[in-house]
């Protein structure tokens, strides 16, 4: 019979995340907090400065308060969307070749989003 | 895990889906995944369109106009929609976190709420945006 402190020590132990999980756990539930706020805001702003056409949605998220709302925006939801993926790709795809090579993809495919968003949003910053 | 995998292939597995009853519960739990990928090439999209921006007009305008044709505000309206359930559903996941609202009814209630979120954050954006056309 273990004592409670290896059984304590045995729920801590790194498992197949390699101890990843209350990160996964943190991220996911702060990221979400965060969406809470700004996924409403992106819905309400982007379509009142798209009414605009180009020039009004440009002079939009050339106000810094917007740029950086926005770049906030897109490092959470990339964050969010990067852990809810995974854990997706982790429940249905069990044969390890087509699993690794989809976690790989998400991730790439999760980093780039958030890089080709902040660094669009810096481009339009400077124009 | 290996030693899992060659084991008797025809290991009996956890009954699922199939002999469920079909309960508000369980289509909360589905439908916040399937909105949350959709959600995520919603994501995909807002950063072609930021980066579309950072383009110039000539590159804006052409992502614009699909933006504005019939599929693609079918497709803004379920992205809205998708929001509206996975904003809710989420914010109910929170409160489960905190092993709140476990009991049957509070359950079947909540989720029947995020339901509501499909139409009712769809309509309500609209009626702001029309307000604000003023």
């Amino acid at each position: 019979m273990a004592t409670r402190n290896q059984r304590i020590a045995s729920a801590r132990a790194p498992g197949v995340r390699g101890g990843a999980g209350a990160w996964t756990f943190i991220g996911q539930r702060a990221s979400a907090l965060a969406l809470l706020v700004l996924g409403p805001w992106f819905a309400l702003a982007a379509p009142l400065a798209a009414r605009g056409g180009y020039e009004s949605v440009r002079a939009f998220f050339a106000q810094p308060v917007n740029a950086l709302t926005c770049v906030v925006l897109v490092l959470a939801a990339c964050l969010h969307m990067y852990l809810g993926v995974t854990e997706i790709i982790e429940d249905y795809l069990d044969k390890p070749a087509g699993r690794n090579a989809a976690l790989t993809l998400n991730a790439v495919v999760c980093l780039l989003a958030a890089a080709i968003g902040v660094v669009a949003l810096a481009i339009n910053l400077r124009t | 895990m290996a030693q899992a995998q060659n084991a008797t292939p025809s290991r009996p597995i956890s009954p699922h889906l199939q002999i469920w009853r079909w309960h508000v519960t369980m289509l909360a739990s589905i439908l916040h995944r399937v909105t949350g990928a959709a959600l995520s090439v919603g994501v995909l999209g807002i950063v072609i369109w930021l980066a579309a921006l950072a383009g110039g007009p000539e590159v804006f305008a052409p992502v614009d106009q699909v933006l504005h044709s019939l599929l693609g505000r079918i497709v803004l309206y379920a992205l809205v929609a998708a929001l509206g359930f996975h904003l809710f559903a989420g914010l109910r996941h929170l409160v489960l976190d905190a092993g709140v609202g476990f009991e049957r009814g509070m359950a079947n209630l909540s989720a029947w709420i995020c339901l509501a979120g499909l139409v009712i954050v769809p309509a309500g954006l609209w009626a702001v945006l029309h307000a604000m056309a003023g």
